[in-house]
């Protein structure tokens, strides 16, 4: 009995300290915007939403995908279709941009899980090029152009987006929108089964799981929310463009959760606003940030293998009695 | 119903790659019987409930489980169909704790153990139920692992030598736990070593070697079976 309330008090503490710490983060969220660039802080909300997303899949699932730019990019090239050319209003250009998205994911997953480690990581990744090609042909993506000056326009025709604070809110609405979903689906019992696929696959399908749907479900969760956060990112920025599906944007967010913590629901996040400030606040000097970017991920790998998030929450662990 | 076996299976071959290591098993298990597979190390009675499980890359034969071949089923359906394997690496999922481990296999039918019978006939696991599950002993392993077979339905146990490596007292408990659950009428197919542990719950015993069956006998005749259980298992 002892036991049983010791635990639950224990709980309970962890339960407080929790909410004390998320409502400090909510807290210097909210203020943020009044002392850093907006944009900055929005450029950083998206990606650490991408790398969530990301994340869900290499941290929960243990698939390496190699090709999350079609879902990043692909839901930006939608969103920016659709709120300029259709005149649709943003957030509902952002939710069809994260559809099409999970559309895309249907379609990739269900021929990537079928093989799994590297083989799984190079069929995301041909399949992302081949995405990334049609982009640069079809005309309504104009090529090398991109889709540019998307309007911001007014949030559900009330709240105007071309000022940045407004903006600068809803894109973290969207964030801890995205990041909620994640947190919820990681701690179902939805998520408890991928752990265990993650962990050993064979040992899941012999306690009676068709694991390939597992994987095709959270395969898709993450392509929508990758989604939601490239949606997201066209209306901040106005434009979509070819980076956005290419490679090298998949390989960013991999660095990003890499450096971050993977596995860790905070570490995308963090390996996010790392490799965005670098970018951002390098940008003006002489110094090549790749270079800079590429020291740090060596180091990260050479002394920290859990990432930043992953070292520092592992270091609380010990310390804490028990 | 009593006569005709629940599980049958009849010239199961098994092969890892290219060595061919079961060369026809057959073996059938009538509904509330408990059997034990003897056999020396590397015998084939692990090989036996895997190819059964369908673990195992390429296997041959009959498996039939009240009728149904199982060798045909989709992998994940084998579990659904009502068997419960309780490997012998325990197979216990390090990333969750007590609790999520329990409730992780999915009900396959009416007729499971309740978490509340569960935690009552292990009372350990109740205590540990937030643990994570690399921080539990050997014992508790074990018992998680038949624990949470039973809370799915799963109307076949297979134990793959659930007390190797454990201590006395455990053994003793895993043992009231086997006489519980067959006095309520599972039906298990055990893998043992120790045929003094197996003694206490087995209806009947079969013994395997070279990936054979090679002898079958009643629980009470197990004495008269001694000379030749100590040549074929050399203790």
């Amino acid at each position: 009995m002892t036991v049983e309330t010791g635990l639950l008090t224990s709980q309970s503490k962890l339960r407080t300290s929790t909410a004390l710490l998320g409502a400090i983060v909510l807290a210097l969220l909210l203020a943020a915007p009044f002392f850093l660039y907006p944009i900055f802080l929005m450029s950083v909300l998206c990606f650490a939403l991408f790398a969530c997303a990301f994340n869900l899949l290499i941290g929960y699932v243990g698939l390496l995908s190699f090709g999350h730019a079609t879902f990043f990019g692909g839901a930006a090239y939608i969103t920016a279709h659709a709120v300029k050319v259709w005149g649709w209003e943003p957030l509902s250009g952002i939710l069809l941009g994260a559809t099409g998205a999970a559309i895309l994911g249907v379609f990739v997953g269900f021929l990537a899980i079928r093989r799994q480690g590297i083989y799984f990581a190079m069929i995301t990744l041909a399949l992302g090029q081949m995405f990334a090609f049609i982009c640069l042909q079809v005309p309504f993506t104009h090529g090398e152009d991109g889709i540019q000056g998307v309007p911001r326009g007014h949030l559900l025709g009330l709240l105007d987006l071309n000022h940045p604070l407004p903006m600068y809110y809803v894109t973290l609405a969207i964030f801890l929108a995205g990041f909620f979903a994640i947190w919820r689906i990681v701690n179902s019992p939805f998520g408890n089964i991928l752990k265990a696929i993650r962990e050993n696959e064979k040992r899941a399908v012999s306690l009676g799981y068709r694991v390939d749907r597992y994987k095709l479900g959270a395969f898709v969760m993450s392509a929508a929310l990758a989604g939601l956060a490239g949606g997201t990112k066209a209306i901040v920025f106005q434009f979509a463009t070819l980076t956005d599906v290419q490679w090298q944007m998949s390989g960013e967010v991999i660095l990003m959760t890499l450096l971050g913590g993977i596995g860790t629901l905070i570490g995308p996040v963090v390996g996010a606003g790392l490799v965005i400030a670098l970018q951002n606040y390098l940008a003006a000097s002489d110094f090549p940030v790749t270079v800079l970017i590429g020291i740090i991920f060596v180091i990260c790998v050479l002394l920290f293998r859990r990432g930043i998030a992953g070292e520092v929450m592992e270091l609380l662990k010990r310390k804490a009695p028990q | 119903m009593s006569d005709a076996p629940l599980l049958d299976v009849r010239g199961l071959q098994a092969w890892y790659g290219e060595s061919h290591v079961l060369h026809g098993v057959d073996l059938a298990i009538r509904e509330g019987e408990t059997v034990t597979l003897l056999g020396r190390n590397g015998a084939g009675k692990t090989t036996t409930l895997r190819a059964i499980m369908g673990i195992l890359g390429r296997r041959q034969g009959v498996v039939n489980l009240r009728g149904h071949d199982l060798l045909r089923l989709p992998l994940h359906r084998v579990a659904q169909a009502g068997l419960g394997y309780v490997p012998e690496e325990r197979g216990i999922f390090a990333s969750l704790n007590v609790e999520e481990n329990l409730m992780l296999p999915p009900k396959v039918a009416e007729g499971g153990m309740s978490v509340a019978e569960i935690y009552e006939l292990f009372p350990n696991l109740l205590e540990r139920r937030w643990s994570q599950g690399t921080k539990l002993s050997g014992g508790e392993q074990q018992m998680l692992a038949i624990a949470r077979v039973l809370r799915t339905g799963a109307k076949i146990l297979l134990l793959d030598e659930p007390t190797e490596g454990l201590a006395p007292v455990i053994i003793q408990r895993i043992g009231d736990v086997l006489v519980t659950l067959k006095a309520r009428g599972m039906t298990i197919l055990l893998v043992e070593q120790n045929f003094r542990f197996a003694r206490k719950v087995a209806d009947r015993f079969y013994l395997m070697e070279d990936g054979r069956i090679v002898n079958s006998f009643a629980g009470h005749e197990l004495d008269s079976h001694t000379s030749q259980l100590h040549d074929v298992l050399g203790v």
